[in-house]
């Protein structure tokens, strides 16, 4: 241990600065939870819509984007799906 | 008009009732006639704080279910001019509260000329505690420098913002003020505590003061004097100093840079 290290907090101590980032995470993200206006059935609508994608395509959770945008007039529900790379989709079909 | 000032912080322990005995006291000694009442229906702690719980004949249910007046439930403060606490009451169940209970009261007292009424919260977001924001003009919002205390404020700012009657009669909003308790300036130089900057730039409301950790708190609550009263106390000046703000006045943030510890001063022991 230098001599400077003496005068400088230790690592341990500076909680502080950890405790910063993980209120600012969380908050950022429950804020936004908070003004969601999406319907209280979206959730479960989302699972099955899922569910009947997967009957066909093998896609991942993050392939998958559920959207609702709010105009003044109406709501607009958006759904995205990025489907698996056609080579891999190739292998895949090969090996079944 | 009234001015109806809210103190909340969802938290529990985190100096609400302290923050309220202390401010109603100062706002009184300023010369605004000033009104607290505890919303905390069957833990009621307002009354001990004050140093008035041997003087509690009817509460704030009573007065809500017709059983008393008003002024037979208000209870003059003694040491200090101008200030009355109306108490919850402890055996109650807390549904007797109704926000038209409430209102009638509040505007009673706007009509008796009160300048400012102190509504203590509960903990929590239930009922007593949403009654006590859903009138309000101003909030404090009493944190410490604690993850879960700063996180529950937050959730309190968004419950202000949004479910008082304010909100519903899209009025201009409830005026926000931050008010930091439990402050440890020293611990903060260390790195083991979050500072004002932070707390004020993850909950981004105006800083009402800064109070210090402090001994002369709990010998306050022990003697049933607001700590505003001790004026030779760091957390009663501290007070003093948020209370000035609340009314207008700007003054300097004291109390939020670790004491120097110098040769000297620990020759001497205490500053």
């Amino acid at each position: 241990m230098g001599l400077w290290d003496m005068f400088r907090p230790r690592a341990q101590d500076n909680s502080a600065s950890v405790a910063k980032e993980r209120l600012q995470i969380l908050i950022a993200h429950e804020r936004a939870r908070g003004q969601d206006k999406t319907p209280h059935y979206f959730p479960e609508m989302r699972e099955e819509i899922l569910g009947v994608i997967r009957k066909y395509v093998d896609v991942d959770d993050d392939a998958v984007r559920f959207e609702v945008d709010h105009n003044e007039q109406y709501d607009l529900f958006e759904l995205s799906i990025t489907l698996p790379d056609r080579q891999d989709d190739r292998r895949a079909k090969k090996n079944t | 008009m009234a001015n109806v000032l809210v103190v909340t912080s969802g938290k529990g322990g985190v100096g609400k009732t302290t923050t309220s005995a202390a401010i109603s006291s100062g706002l009184a000694m300023a010369g605004k006639k000033t009104a607290v009442i505890d919303f905390d229906v069957g833990l009621r702690n307002l009354d001990l704080i004050m140093g008035v719980e041997r003087r509690v004949v009817y509460d704030i249910v009573n007065v809500i279910q017709g059983e008393a007046s008003l002024n037979q439930a208000l209870i003059r403060h003694k040491e200090v001019d101008n200030l009355y606490v109306l108490p919850a009451s402890q055996t109650k169940d807390k549904d007797a509260l109704t926000t038209e209970g409430v209102g009638e009261i509040l505007e009673s007292l706007a009509n008796e000329g009160f300048d400012y009424i102190v509504c203590d919260s509960p903990a929590g977001i239930e009922r007593g505690a949403q009654l006590a924001m859903y009138y309000a003009d101003e909030a404090i919002v009493v944190t410490n420098p604690e993850v879960s205390s700063v996180r529950d404020s937050d959730r309190m700012l968004g419950i202000l913002s949004s479910k008082s009657k304010r909100a519903e009669n899209n009025e201009s909003p409830i005026r926000e003020h931050l008010l930091i308790t439990r402050y440890a300036p020293d611990r903060v130089g260390t790195g083991e505590m979050l500072s004002v900057e932070d707390m004020q730039e993850i909950l981004a409301v105006p800083l009402l003061g800064v109070i210090p950790e402090s001994n002369a708190v709990l010998q306050a609550s022990n003697a049933g004097r607001p700590v505003i009263l001790d004026k030779n106390a760091d957390a009663g000046q501290a007070y003093a100093d948020a209370v000035a703000r609340l009314l207008g006045e700007e003054r300097e943030m004291r109390f939020i840079d670790a004491k120097g510890k110098s040769f000297l001063s620990r020759l001497f022991g205490r500053s």
